[in-house]
């Protein structure tokens, strides 16, 4: 029972210090396909630091959501971090307490926030930017749902931890093509939440074309810093989901034991890199889609994820 | 390998094939039209592949192997030579109802076929008639939606192969000992409707200076 509550606490500490350095990697490999030298791996880490220790200059329009929020961004992915399986095979102590629905919602709540903050300053970019990231959130919603249905349908279950051993006992089970449109429709969910390059250029420095990146531009300080540092952990909770539960739930933890979970670390972020080299080769090789493609880009993600609901049921 | 898996497979080359389908009317320019045809054709090949090792068919080989090397290859370099440059231009093309609404309707009319191909498939035999045959039907009626919905000539003659693809989709699993003579047929026919609409269509264009079929309203004498 105690080690349940450590193992479950051990998952939380392990996406804080990791998910900066998912960045880093990101950010260094795309620098090198562009024939750049690019910054160091730790350059997230350093960022975070530095912010940290900047003051913090706040609107005087600003209301108590401004203030809020970054803490709000911050947290809401830890809370997911709880549900969801990152290092354990098996479920952990808050594992039942939300299900896959549950972990959306949590997150829904950080981009709710992150919105309204944006709005809350009178700062010109902030609106745009938020209206934008609501556009693009409420059509990747139907897909989000889609996917977590025919998964849970699968399996019987929306809890995560039981969903990951569905699709691969026995193993040619993973070739079902309900799983395999079910994953490239979540990666493609995945690219439009995270703000990946065809539906947004996270290195961008254009006000006007910013998507995700404008809604932290009024931030400094350690509100800054807390808002990078939540963006970084929403982006690793979404691998983890990914690549955890949906597409390859190999090398987690199977045992108690202290050590297997440790071995389970490198194992896990291994995964991570990999996914991450074949998301920099597609990053690197398609042009950012105008505003009003991303529909399109996204209703292809729809289609993708309804075909894999109507194989599995007829 | 077993049976199941190769079963398995075919459904996963099933889904694949719905996948280019839609490509096929998500795509706006011509060029990417013609890739997802030339995908969608190799799924169709590996689906004739998989089901003629599945049942010892050696026309199913047939099949596969015509349709590598007339779908893919000849087609594409035949509407390349008759058009022009027409087929790589990266023009959009103007659509009657657009992409998103499309897509839309394309899920509509895939799910329309499943329901359809239910009560036919209750006296199947084969267990892979259950993916092929509601595909096939789907993508039949998504090649007949694109010819209705695209106001080009080029796409509307992908419409068309498109549709061809999925009753030979279809036609694969219910019939797999077809005479070889009949897909020869079949084979050749596409070809030369392939060739005869790759040179209308060039003559269109050279009378004209498009091929936008919504501008061909009034008879026009020279």
């Amino acid at each position: 029972m105690i080690s349940r509550i450590i193992l479950n606490l051990l998952q939380v500490i392990v996406v804080m210090a990791f998910s900066p350095l998912v960045k880093g990697v990101l950010n260094r490999l795309e620098a090198m396909v562009q024939s750049k030298r690019g910054p160091g791996i730790l350059q997230p880490y350093r960022d975070i630091r530095k912010l940290l220790h900047k003051e913090e200059v706040v609107s005087e329009q600003a209301s108590w959501i401004f203030r809020v929020t970054p803490y709000v961004v911050f947290v809401t992915p830890i809370f997911v971090t709880l549900l969801i399986p990152v290092l354990t095979n098996y479920p952990l102590f808050f594992a039942f307490m939300g299900d896959m629905l549950g972990g959306g919602f949590i997150l829904a709540l950080g981009g709710f926030f992150a919105t309204i903050a944006a709005i809350d300053t009178g700062n010109p970019y902030g609106p745009m930017g938020a209206s934008r990231t609501r556009m693009v959130g409420f059509l990747a919603e139907p897909v989000f749902m889609i996917v977590f249905f025919t998964v849970s349908f699968v399996a019987g279950s929306t809890i995560p931890y039981i969903v990951q051993e569905a699709w691969v006992t026995p193993l040619s089970n993973f070739f079902e093509p309900s799983h395999v449109l079910v994953m490239l429709a979540f990666f493609m969910l995945i690219i439009a939440e995270a703000g990946r390059l065809p539906v947004d250029n996270p290195s961008g420095h254009f006000e006007l074309a910013m998507i995700d990146e404008s809604k932290i531009l009024e931030y400094s300080g350690r509100g800054a810093a807390l808002m990078k540092w939540g963006g970084a952990m929403k982006f690793f909770v979404l691998l983890c989901i990914f690549l955890n539960v949906l597409v390859s739930p190999w090398g987690l933890a199977r045992g108690d034991g202290l050590l297997e979970v440790f071995i389970a670390i490198p194992l896990v972020m291994i995964k991570i890199f990999v996914f991450i080299l074949f998301l920099v080769i597609i990053e690197s090789s398609i042009a950012k889609l105008r505003l009003f493609r991303i529909p399109e880009f996204l209703g292809a993600a729809f289609i993708t994820s309804i075909a894999a609901m109507i194989m599995y049921i007829f | 390998m077993t049976i199941s898996s190769l079963t398995q497979l075919n459904a996963l080359t099933g889904g694949l094939f719905l996948l280019s389908t839609f490509g096929i009317i998500a795509m706006r320019q011509i060029l990417g039209c013609l890739k997802m045809f030339v995908l969608q054709s190799v799924f169709l090949a590996a689906s004739a592949l998989l089901l003629g090792y599945l049942h010892l068919s050696i026309h199913l080989f047939a099949v596969a192997a015509i349709t590598l090397m007339v779908k893919p290859v000849l087609i594409p370099y035949l509407l390349r030579r008759t058009v022009g440059n027409e087929v790589t231009a990266r023009r959009e093309i103007s659509q009657l109802i657009n992409i998103p609404t499309s897509l839309l309707i394309a899920v509509g009319l895939t799910i329309i076929s499943y329901f359809v191909a239910k009560p036919l498939l209750s006296g199947a035999v084969g267990t892979t008639t259950g993916v092929n045959l509601p595909i096939g039907m789907a993508c039949l009626l998504l090649g007949a939606y694109t010819v209705t919905v695209r106001r080009e000539a080029l796409p509307q003659i992908i419409g068309i192969l498109t549709m061809e693809n999925g009753a030979f989709f279809a036609g694969i699993s219910i019939a797999p000992d077809l005479p070889l003579i009949a897909e020869l047929s079949a084979a050749f026919d596409v070809l030369i409707i392939a060739l005869v609409m790759g040179i209308l269509t060039r003559k269109i264009h050279e009378r004209i200076g498009s091929t936008t079929v919504s501008d061909l309203k009034t008879l026009k004498e020279v």
